[in-house]
């Protein structure tokens, strides 16, 4: 149902419409990041957990991981959260200093893309 | 409560932050330097900053994740919002547990 009373006038568009809007998409992006995140974040502990038995558990663990597709995992890992850190850095924007959303969405993009970039040169990761 | 689960989802963002950061940093350190788990461990055990950083480390990101996700279920499932909240406040406690259990893994 399209809204009635808003105050931008971009929302009184049809649905289709409104799912391409630039807000929208970045709201999308820090949701599906933080799901994520949120159900990686409970296999962490659990093999974090693997320690009680013993350092030779936890290597073993960290063996099998010791491959390429796993390191794609963890690579995929770290893009998410800087997605869903720079998502929410975009909504303080908006929400506390009053930000225009195309400012706060270019700015949190282009510093995430920053982070990005120096997080391969950190791990080295030539491109 | 929104009011209250909002100001604890931006206060717990805040905290989780800088403990994000230097944990990345750290993980980079550990993963390049291709420490083992017995010399992560070496490191990690016994240590009573260890212990408390990622505890507070455990306490936010719970408090984090269990206020965005009742948000993710309130808008896309079908539940009601009273189970909402009571399915969270449990899967909540149940990952604090197993946070905490983690931390003790690792520093104890």
């Amino acid at each position: 149902m399209t809204p009635t009373q808003v105050s931008d006038v971009s929302l009184r568009l049809p649905l289709a419409a409104r799912r391409r809007h630039q807000g929208y998409v970045a709201f999308l992006l820090h949701r599906i990041s933080g799901i994520a995140l949120a159900v990686f974040l409970p296999l962490h502990f659990l093999t974090l957990g693997l320690a009680i038995e013993g350092a030779d558990e936890l290597q073993s663990f960290l063996d099998v991981a010791d491959n390429v597709l796993a390191k794609v995992f963890e690579a995929g890992l770290v893009f998410a959260l800087v997605v869903h850190v720079m998502g929410g850095l975009r909504l303080m924007l908006l929400e506390w200093w009053h930000w225009d959303q195309q400012h706060a969405f270019w700015l949190t993009a282009s510093l995430g893309a920053g982070c990005v970039v120096a997080l391969m040169f950190a791990l080295s990761i030539f491109v | 409560m929104n009011l209250a689960l909002y100001v604890a989802q931006r206060v717990s963002a805040l905290i989780l932050a800088p403990l994000v950061l230097v944990h990345i940093g750290l993980m980079i350190y550990a993963v390049n330097g291709g420490l083992s788990a017995g010399e992560i461990l070496g490191r990690t055990q016994g240590s009573i900053g260890w212990a408390l950083f990622y505890s507070v480390f455990v306490m936010a990101a719970v408090v984090h994740a269990g206020i965005g996700l009742r948000n993710v279920l309130a808008e896309w499932s079908a539940l009601p919002q009273r189970a909402v909240d009571i399915l969270m406040f449990v899967a909540s406690c149940a990952l604090l547990t197993a946070g905490f259990r983690a931390v003790y893994a690792v520093t104890a």
